[in-house]
């Protein structure tokens, strides 16, 4: 099994350290060697900073996977914009030379350098692929009957160039890992369908976010789910705080519950609702938060 | 040089390997687009645009896309839309066209290494899950926090997100 390091980005330990919580109570019940990757920095965000300056982009993100080549482990990411970000210049850099070096020219200034010799994973992607869905129903101590709606989020399948992931139309994958906790994995229109954050466009035009993300609430609340699971902290923050939003602009009642895949791991794994910061979203849904407690 | 007077900006944004004008405008982008569904955004006409009016640098549109890149994995001609995009986005914050919001967010990178930083209440909630109040990234590392802004530096950023 591949030896890790675990990028934790922006928003994770920075807005949402519950995920960070249940990702490294998960990862060591899992028996996974993965230690902090120290001093890195935002990925950088691929949307908006990489629409800013490709060179800065590649700058940020060559230093943070050299700090992991240096470490001799894979980087492990547990958000789809790092990830995004991570393995797509971990991809350009192995693909073109002149790229390296002009990467490399930046990075001699701080005395490090990108070599492009280890692997940047997804923490779905590690646990589908190097732990397997079985392994995962195995160790299971509390199998959970919720009816799902999985929200894949974009860039943990695209660019699809350079990813080991499988189809992106129609990707089975995070629906295997969530249906190996219990849950059911629920199907809803446009479940492929952006949450409306990525591309700076959530920080800088947030009515068109909400639109986006209205439209995929209302999808999700038609198949009458008890929460939503996604894989990015990033959606997450949309889909949570987008609710509120939606609910104060335009008088919606939305009340999902949204968790990371890690915390609903956590609690088919036995933790509790607060060891894994579930009650630290913007939507607390009491009735969930019940009906997790007396399973 | 402006490069609202750039008679083409294609030759601009050669080497992205976006290759733009090979498109037959078959419409599957903008009918792929998820903000195109709820938003002025439309990627054809977009892209249609930018092959010979550097105006298009200054189009709202422009910014609408989330990257969600639906529309360059199903382009029939394996077009780089959204790489395109990437580059004319490039293009125009060169040009100082720039929301003051993303701005703000190039301003956090280059002083705290992240573009969303950590703050009093999220502290306390980390402090809550029995997690150090500050994370091991750059903000427990002040060394490493000179080497990014050392970095940005390097490849002029902070230049970038000044006030043009």
């Amino acid at each position: 099994m591949a030896n890790l390091s675990l990028f934790l980005g922006c928003v994770i330990p920075n807005r949402y350290p519950g995920i960070e919580k249940s990702t490294k109570l998960c990862l060591e019940k899992l028996g996974v060697d993965c230690v902090d990757l120290e001093g890195a920095s935002c990925c950088p965000a691929p949307g908006v900073l990489r629409s800013f300056d490709k060179a800065t982009w590649l700058a940020l993100a060559g230093r943070n996977i050299a700090l992991s080549e240096e470490l001799d482990r894979d980087l492990l990411t547990i958000c789809n914009g790092c990830y995004g970000s991570l393995a797509d210049a971990n991809y350009e850099v192995k693909e073109d030379e002149q790229l390296k070096k002009d990467v490399n020219s930046h990075l001699e200034k701080i005395g490090r350098s990108i070599k492009g010799d280890h692997e940047v994973r997804h923490i779905t992607e590690f646990l589908h692929r190097d732990i397997g869905p079985e392994k995962i129903r195995d160790i299971v101590i509390n199998p959970l009957e919720l009816r799902v709606a999985v929200h894949y989020g974009c860039h943990l399948l695209k660019p699809s160039k350079g990813r080991v992931g499988s189809s992106f139309e129609r990707p089975v994958f995070f629906d295997e890992l969530v249906e190996a906790t219990g849950a059911k994995s629920v199907e809803y229109s446009d479940k492929m369908e952006c949450c409306g954050a990525g591309g700076g466009v959530r920080s800088a035009l947030p009515d068109e976010a909400l639109a986006l993300t209205g439209h995929k609430l209302s999808m999700i609340e038609s198949a009458e789910v008890d929460c939503i699971v996604n894989a990015c902290p990033f959606c997450h923050m949309q889909l949570d705080v987008g609710q509120v939003d939606l609910n104060e602009k335009t008088g919606t009642s939305h009340n999902i519950p949204v968790l990371h895949y890690t915390q609903l791991l956590g609690l088919a794994l036995g933790f509790s609702v607060e060891g894994l910061g579930i009650d630290l979203n913007a939507v607390v849904n009491t009735d969930f938060l019940m009906k997790v407690l007396s399973e | 040089m402006s490069l609202r007077n750039e008679p083409n900006l294609i030759s601009l944004m050669e080497g992205t390997g976006s290759d733009i004008l090979k498109c037959m405008h078959c419409g599957v982008c903008s009918g792929s687009c998820p903000s195109g569904r709820h938003t002025s955004l439309n990627i054809r006409r977009l892209l249609k645009k930018a092959r010979n009016d550097a105006g298009v640098l200054s189009d709202d549109s422009l910014w609408m896309c989330t990257t969600c890149y639906n529309c360059q994995e199903r382009c029939p001609r394996g077009i780089g839309i959204v790489d395109a995009i990437f580059e004319m986005r490039a293009l125009a914050v060169r040009e100082g066209i720039i929301y003051p919001e993303h701005r703000k967010v190039g301003e956090l990178l280059l002083e705290h290494g992240h573009a969303v930083p950590i703050d009093e209440e999220n502290m306390a909630k980390r402090e809550a899950l029995g997690l150090a109040p500050l994370p091991p990234t750059v903000h427990s590392f002040p060394e490493g926090l000179e080497e990014v802004k050392k970095l940005m530096a390097s490849c002029r950023f902070d230049e970038l997100m000044s006030e043009k």
